[in-house]
């Protein structure tokens, strides 16, 4: 379990991480989500001790990472792929970091068959593609068999065959009861992938909940209508106390009711439909309008 | 002990610190044989033999920033710290492996230009080590190399880059030390106490030099005795270390 308390980063005059509070629990997978820049990376080197916290404090079981013995065998961690010596063998590198800890140098040989790097073990990191750069940062973050794991942007970069792997892995992960922390910018992935997700932008906490919860809750449900008695049927549904907007020519779009009731109201007046559909937003739009306001670098848009 | 093994890994599982302690070796020994080679000024003494030992110096401690500014380059630092979260106790097992490498390829240095100016030298009656300061001249090397390397170690560790790190030493080394001395007035007694000046008066110093031709080799100046220098050099060395380890402890990987 990680706790993140009144987690604060600050550089300068700029605040990259500002009184965040969130838990995550194990046996789930939670998506730690936001738009670049975020900082969410910012968190999680902090929850590493990598990152000293201005204020406020992060504790995984009930400890501060620093005071953890043999780290590597409590929490795993995948920052960057590219944190590897570029000329030293894939072997050599899960060896030195199994050394540091106390893992025996078989499970060196166990991991890497786990994520399928066996054949060039012995070959140089820096020869290695995204995807098997990346596998071999997850096996150094499996050497320890930790509890935690931590994941920063696993997916960015990989062809979807990648994507799925690592994903059923994560989740293959959560279901032996680990706690499982995984960051990314995109939504749809991550609704894939996570039980739970930790939303932020600009540094603060915009919301923690499952995933089902933020989706519906954020993802504004809609009615369409098309009527020729579109003007009397928008005053009887705005008299029920739906919200209506009107979208072109005799179309109308009814929030906060569901079809059922719009059909009713129209059965009720005696009026006739053309077309009745529920509508149901998209995830990417709520999480653009979740963290509209705190998208650090805009692009103009249109215009 | 573990973490010691853990450096001896990273360092041996790259190429460049082989590429070092070679270059270090060729160069200080290759220019020692071109020097005994062509000695034509009466019998070689044990200086002649070890005044080359400066190329081998500048190369050991390049060698030495690299061991560190390259885990910061490739990020292993953040690995490293991710491992051994209290930060000290890796940097100071990269610290003795490196400066124990260090030392080992200065007595390489020292012992392999003594030898070979003994097979090289038209006039070997003064090069046997018979004293104390003999002795001195030619395992000194390796104290030396060993000692710089703990230096270019806090250098690395502070600046963080290979080429930042790589130019302060070798322009403080080779230019500013030297360029110190044309100051008027108290250049002089400002370079005497510049630590690779006095550090080449430790392998250097001799009572008498009366075998040395006047301008030849470093300069031997310097108000501490040839250990004292040695001391002083050491001293250097520990302090930009340990200022290495409480910045790298305070400061984000």
């Amino acid at each position: 379990m990680i706790e993140a308390i009144g987690l604060t980063k600050r550089y300068g005059n700029t605040v990259a991480v500002d009184d965040l509070s969130f838990t995550v629990e194990p046996g789930r997978v939670t998506g730690f989500l936001g738009p670049n820049g975020a900082g969410k990376s910012t968190t999680m080197r902090m929850i590493l001790g990598l990152d000293r916290p201005s204020a406020g404090k992060v504790l995984i079981d009930g400890k501060p990472y620093a005071k953890l013995d043999r780290p590597l065998r409590t929490v795993g961690a995948l920052l960057d792929a590219k944190w590897v010596h570029p000329n030293r063998s894939a072997r050599a590198h899960l060896q030195w970091l199994a050394k540091s800890n106390g893992i025996p140098q078989r499970r060196v040989d166990e991991v890497l068959d786990v994520v399928g790097l066996t054949k060039v073990a012995k070959r140089r990191a820096g020869g290695f593609s995204l995807g098997m750069s990346q596998r071999l940062g997850i096996a150094g973050a499996l050497l320890g068999d930790p509890k935690v794991l931590l994941f920063d942007e696993p997916v960015n970069g990989l062809d979807p065959e990648g994507i799925l792997w690592i994903r059923r892995f994560m989740q293959g992960l959560a279901a032996e009861g680990r706690t499982v922390l995984v960051s990314s910018h995109l939504l749809s992935e991550m609704a894939l992938t996570a039980q739970d997700l930790v939303v932020i932008g600009r540094g603060k906490l915009i919301s923690q909940s499952t995933t089902t919860e933020f989706v519906e809750r954020s993802t504004e449900n809609t009615v369409r209508v098309r009527s020729p008695h579109a003007d009397k049927l928008g005053a009887m549904l705005v008299d029920k106390g739906f919200t209506v907007r009107e979208d072109g020519e005799g179309v109308l779009i009814v929030s906060g009711a569901t079809s059922d009731q719009v059909g009713e109201v129209a059965a009720g007046g005696g009026l006739v439909l053309h077309e009745l559909s529920p509508q149901r937003g998209s995830l990417e739009e709520a999480f653009m309008q979740l963290t509209g306001d705190s998208v650090e670098y805009h692009a103009e848009t249109g215009k | 002990m573990t973490l010691l093994a853990v450096e001896r890994i990273k360092l041996f599982s790259t190429r460049s610190p082989w590429w070092c302690m070679l270059l270090a070796l060729g160069l200080t020994v290759g220019i020692t044989a071109i020097i005994a080679g062509n000695w034509n000024e009466g019998p070689m003494p044990v200086l002649g033999a070890v005044f080359a030992h400066t190329f081998g110096l500048y190369v050991v401690m390049v060698m030495a920033a690299l061991a560190v500014t390259t885990e910061y380059r490739f990020g292993t630092i953040k690995a490293t710290f991710q491992a051994v979260p209290d930060r000290i106790s890796p940097m100071v097992a990269k610290a003795a492996v490196v400066t124990a490498l260090a030392a080992l390829v200065g007595l390489a240095a020292g012992f392999g230009s003594w030898g070979l100016s003994w097979l090289l030298a038209g006039d070997t009656s003064q090069l046997a080590l018979e004293s104390a300061n003999d002795w001195r001249h030619v395992a000194g090397v390796g104290l030396v190399y060993g000692a710089g390397a703990l230096l270019a170690l806090g250098v690395g560790a502070l600046v963080r880059q290979t080429a930042g790190a790589v130019s302060i030493i070798l322009v403080f080394a080779l230019v500013l030390e030297s360029v110190v001395g044309l100051i008027p007035n108290i250049g002089d007694d400002i370079q005497k106490w510049m630590p690779f000046t006095v550090a080449s008066k430790f392998i250097m110093g001799d009572p008498d030099q009366g075998g040395m031709p006047a301008d030849a080799g470093p300069p031997t100046v310097g108000a501490l005795s040839p250990w004292g220098s040695f001391g002083y050099f050491v001293a250097i060395a520990v302090a930009m270390f340990v200022i290495s380890l409480v910045v790298v402890k305070r400061r984000d990987a």
